[in-house]
């Protein structure tokens, strides 16, 4: 049996350890600070290279807690998203719908790997979801971004394992527990 | 598993697969995406989502605006009498200007009222501050600081110190989105100062020049031209600096000369910024002839915008 020597806040769990059921209200409020971080003020090269937090957040939970945060919950963040940012009406709502959906479908495989080698597969979900927004909005009428428009989901992905980390410290056996 | 809660085995399925979730949550965002762009139906609900978030992009903010706080308050004593010393150079550079206006302003409402022009409103202008562009990278955005709480009104025309920025576009309680000039298909009705061509600035969406659409090979435009706003749609007032021309591509093999720009104003950089009143009412339009057969003669194409 493995036994925690170091703090157990920092460190990746381990794929046989088992995590305590998460508090829905620390879902909510994971999903407050996502919002929070979304539409924090930025210009410049901050904003080109912004990731997408709420979407990150919503992947993860997505992945660990089915049960309690899925298609539905993912599209509704979505449109309160669409009016923080601006956007139309149903673009991020859309965007999280197929996020949420696909990381139904692929929960259990990533859960499989290390945090680092999880990233690729969560850059390739959110690329998936930037070039739906783009196709959205391109129908729509709006016109091609630039290039820079491909670095947010990639940042999002390198984001993956800090977000992960932190996400999962409410959900950490305490120590004594795992040193059992 | 990683769970100590286990989930229900497959056999005992609780409402809605995924993918019928999926296609459900898929085709409503595609309605509520079609109404939005085509109709705007959903501007009031839009409105009251965004004054109930308020607070939250308010709390946001305080971060930064500390952050220059105690960076202003540290100032070094030498930056800022620099800066003193460079306002007071600018100022000196423009007071023959300022001290001839009050005459100008004189004359001119006599010369006008001996044609018989009407004199142009002067209007009210709101002073205010950027407070971040938008996130939104298919469009040019920009927020303000007050809204309705300072009589901003949607439609108003916004400029800086050196020329126009935008267009006010949606109003809330106390913040303002200004559609920057840069923006996809926004037009701004111009005059070329050198020649007095009128012509329509056209955006062209993040990083790519604005240019003056349907204007013919021969035009008299040149290269370095300065563009003003000709006042014609009664948004713009007359006579604020838009641009400059930085190319003309005259191929004969077009039917139209291909023209770029270069917005003069600081449209992505200004921090404080200034929303011009609605200048007066402009007459009304002719009425549209009641016969339709003239119409479909005369009036083929009139009176649509592009976009």
């Amino acid at each position: 049996m493995r036994v925690l020597s170091k703090p157990a806040a920092f460190t990746p769990a381990a794929p046989e350890e088992i995590l305590r059921p998460v508090n829905p209200w620390v879902i909510a409020l994971t999903f407050l600070l996502g919002f929070l971080a979304n539409i924090a003020p930025a210009s410049g090269v901050v904003l080109a290279l912004k990731p997408d937090f709420l979407a990150l957040v919503i992947l993860y939970w997505c992945i660990q807690e089915p049960r309690y945060v899925g298609v539905g919950v993912a599209w509704m963040l979505g449109l309160v998203m669409d009016v923080g940012d601006a956007t139309l009406f149903g673009q991020h709502a859309l965007a999280y719908a197929v996020l949420a959906y696909s990381a139904e479908y692929f929960r259990r495989r990533v859960l499989r790997f290390p945090l680092w080698q999880q990233a690729p597969q969560v850059a390739v979900l959110l690329m998936i979801c930037a070039v739906l927004v783009l196709l959205v909005r391109v129908v729509g009428g709006a016109p091609l971004p630039r290039w820079t428009y491909a670095v947010p989901p990639i940042v999002g992905a390198l984001l993956w394992p800090l977000v992960s980390v932190l996400l999962q410290w409410s959900q950490r056996p305490a120590r004594s527990s795992a040193q059992l | 598993m990683r769970h100590v809660s286990v989930e229900p085995p497959p056999f005992f399925h609780r409402g809605l697969s995924p993918l019928a979730r999926l296609a459900f949550f898929g085709v409503l965002s595609l309605v509520l995406l079609f109404a939005d762009t085509r109709f705007r139906y959903l501007e009031g609900i839009r409105a009251v989502a965004t004054i109930v978030l308020s607070p939250l992009h308010r709390a946001v903010q305080i971060p930064g605006e500390t952050l220059a706080w105690i960076g202003g308050y540290f100032a070094s004593k030498q930056a800022l009498s620099d800066a003193n010393a460079a306002m007071k150079q600018d100022l000196l550079a423009r007071a023959p200007a300022a001290q001839g206006y009050g005459q100008l302003l004189d004359e001119n409402a006599k010369l006008k009222g001996l044609v018989g022009i009407s004199s142009r409103y002067p209007g009210a202008a709101t002073a205010v501050e950027a407070l971040y562009t938008g996130r939104d990278p298919f469009t040019q955005k920009l927020f303000v600081n007050r809204g309705s709480d300072a009589g901003i009104k949607a439609g108003e025309a916004v400029i800086d110190e050196i020329g126009v920025v935008g267009q006010v576009t949606r109003v809330f309680p106390n913040m303002a989105e200004v559609t920057l000039i840069t923006d996809k298909d926004h037009a701004v009705p111009v005059r070329v100062e050198r020649s007095g061509v009128r012509s329509v600035f056209f955006g062209a969406g993040a990083g790519r020049p604005p240019e003056l659409r349907f204007m013919a090979p021969s035009a008299d435009i040149r290269v370095g031209d300065k563009l003003f706003t000709s006042g014609m749609d009664g948004t713009y007032p007359a006579g604020l600096a838009v641009a400059q021309v930085e190319a003309v591509d005259r191929d004969t093999g077009q039917m139209f000369a291909r023209i770029t720009c270069k917005p003069l104003s600081g449209v992505d950089r200004s921090q404080f910024l200034l929303v011009l009143g609605q200048s007066a009412a402009q007459p009304p339009r002719p009425e549209e002839p009641a016969d339709p057969d003239s119409v479909k003669k005369g009036g083929r194409g009139k009176g649509r915008r592009g976009g």
